[in-house]
């Protein structure tokens, strides 16, 4: 019950983009089309549940082992670069597919912020392995919706006349703070779980 | 000097970090709910930046062009968590209103990218100078920002009263509102920008 | 080109391990001053040290909160209790103090997620005194435990943040059931006399957790 609880909290009620502002520049930048969107969307998820174990065995193994938390920042920085950079290797290597499909999404995903907010977060809210790993995904999902939601929008909204000051990105935040009017209304079904 | 003063005012008008460069979004958005939150995180950025621009440049003939980013992002994140700690010291109740968005400021983009677009090419004083100029105009914006979202909010810029609290209006303080005063002040910046040119 | 990294890396290492150093102080002594302060903010005057005499009590849940028992010379003044709910927003942390005859001195916000503007206003709403029925200062929670009016309690929920209101509420009554399983042990600290004690039990008390947090 309490892990549905994490899911519908990741997703809906603190959405990433439109309550917890994490990730607005890929945000931003790659929701003009759908197609790129849901590409967007699953690079994300396969990094930040990879790198969300990774930094939270670290944070527990090491890190708290050696008193050493003051080189969380740092730590975690570097293993996601590393990571990214090896998840990139792989791909290549054994999936040529999926490396076609989420390549372009991999080098933008180091200075992804929801990557390391996320790794950070779930040590402030002291899961446990199991949880942290399901947040992360909740999260991305959160993301992946978030992002296919405005890039549909975005679609239409290129179409429309607009004044010139308006056009491209101040009229997108002013819809994703419309978006994010609209995912306010969420805000308390989780007390159904609790 | 007249070089370094150029450069200064370029980070705060001509490339506007926030409204120009659209670089830096999250903390933008995410810690200006009230214009004391937005300029801490302002000068928090500022100092990343000024110290890591200042190093970088020191470092750039040291550091082999193949292992260059991962370099800057090590330095970065030093001064990130110094900037941290002396927070967490010395102002906890900044430092916890900022929360997470302190330690991401490693992932700012304005920080990196400056690292690689002018400390990697330019002497240690104009770097410093580029650090100062980029950080007063992410600081003067997020507190634009910041004081914009306040004041209609909850009647208040800098916790100064300026109309009764309960005329304000609450969807301002909340998410909703950051994108939209955002979105608002930066098509007013480009109107004034496409203004000035056509004169 | 790994050497000059390595060189990088371990260079930063030993600075972060100075600074660490040398905020570890400030930052510790930054957060006993938070404590110290809520603490002195919700329980009449003292002159001991309540941290340092700090102990565990069941809260009639399951769970245990942290009482933090103010003394002046020998004689119990108050406690104050650290009590937690869960919120709209997250968890709400408080500290609650009660004086010796079951009322409620003051309260102090530690942490909490809510609502900006709504939710959070609870910092100041239940501690207006010049509003007694939103007030909870110096209520007496022996006459039974708090709820919102529209629950059919006694007090006001704040405006559009009836979740919040509840959850602090519940921290403040779970408060109260730690603060009686505390008052009764140092009544019967006092005056040794058990009987009394299996008297004045209420319901909710588990006689294993208290025995356990007697030691």
């Amino acid at each position: 019950m309490e892990l549905i609880g994490i899911i519908i909290v990741a997703i809906f009620v603190n959405n990433v983009v439109f309550s917890q502002f994490l990730g607005i520049c890929p945000f931003l930048g790659v929701s003009k089309k759908v197609d790129t969107a849901i590409g967007m969307g699953i690079a994300v998820m396969f990094v930040l549940t990879i790198s969300t174990i990774v930094t939270y065995l670290l944070q527990k193994g090491i890190l708290e082992q050696f008193n050493l938390e003051y080189l969380q920042t740092i730590t975690f920085i570097l293993v996601i670069a590393a990571l990214v950079q090896m998840v990139e290797i792989v791909l290549k290597k054994t999936s040529p597919a999926l490396y076609e499909a989420l390549g372009v999404y991999l080098p933008l995903i180091t200075t992804n912020c929801v990557i390391l907010g996320v790794a950070i977060l779930v040590i402030q809210k002291e899961y446990n392995l199991l949880e942290s790993v399901i947040y992360a995904v909740a999260t991305a999902i959160g993301y992946a919706l978030a992002l296919i939601i405005f890039s549909s929008i975005r679609e239409q909204l290129a179409l429309t006349k607009l004044p010139k000051s308006m056009q491209g990105i101040p009229i997108a935040l002013i819809t994703a703070g419309i978006i994010a009017m609209a995912f306010m209304g969420f805000s308390g079904i989780d007390q159904v779980f609790n | 000097m007249n070089k370094n003063l150029k450069v200064l005012i370029n980070g705060v008008i001509k490339e506007n970090p926030i409204f120009v460069l659209l670089l830096g979004m999250c903390p933008t958005l995410a810690t200006t709910s009230s214009a004391i939150n937005g300029m801490s995180m302002g000068l928090a950025t500022m100092f990343v930046l000024i110290c890591s621009n200042a190093v970088i440049s020191m470092l750039k003939n040291v550091i082999p062009d193949m292992v260059r980013i991962p370099a800057f992002i090590v330095v970065i994140a030093t001064f990130v968590t110094v900037i941290e700690m002396l927070m967490n010291a010395y102002v906890p109740a900044l430092a916890e209103s900022l929360g997470i968005f302190l330690p991401l400021i490693v992932v700012n983009c304005i920080v990196l990218g400056r690292a690689e677009a002018f400390a990697a090419k330019n002497s240690v004083v104009s770097s410093i100078f580029d650090g100062i100029g980029m950080g007063l105009g992410f600081t003067l914006s997020l507190t634009l920002l910041g004081s914009v979202r306040e004041l209609l909010g909850t009647g208040t810029i800098f916790s100064v009263n300026i109309y009764p609290e309960e005329y304000g209006s609450l969807l301002f303080i909340l998410a909703p509102g950051a994108f939209i005063v955002l979105g608002y002040l930066i098509s007013i910046f480009n109107n004034i920008q496409s203004k000035r040119q056509n004169n | 080109m790994f050497l000059s990294l390595s060189i990088i890396c371990l260079t930063v290492a030993v600075l972060l391990a100075q600074v660490n150093k040398l905020t570890a102080e400030p930052i510790a002594v930054a957060k006993a001053m938070k404590l110290q302060n809520a603490i002195g903010d919700v329980v009449p005057d003292f002159d001991n040290n309540p941290i340092e005499e700090a102990y565990l009590m069941p809260d009639g849940r399951g769970d245990s909160l942290l009482v933090y028992p103010a003394k002046k010379g020998d004689e119990i003044v108050g406690y104050a209790i650290n009590s937690n709910a869960a919120g709209f927003g997250g968890n709400i942390q408080i500290m609650v103090g009660f004086d010796i005859e079951d009322k409620v001195v003051n309260y102090a916000i530690l942490q909490h997620a809510e609502t900006p503007g709504l939710g959070s206003k609870m910092d100041v709403w239940f501690n207006d005194t010049t509003k007694p029925s939103q007030s909870i200062i110096g209520r007496n929670l022996a006459e039974g435990a708090l709820s919102v009016t529209n629950d059919g309690g006694t007090v006001d929920a704040i405006t559009a943040s009836t979740i919040t209101s509840r959850a602090f509420l519940d921290a403040v009554n779970k408060a109260y059931a730690a603060y009686t399983q505390s008052n009764e042990d140092a009544n019967t600290g006092a005056t040794e006399s058990e009987a009394d004690d299996e008297n004045i039990i209420t319901e909710e008390d588990e006689i294993t957790e208290e025995e356990i947090s007697n030691e």
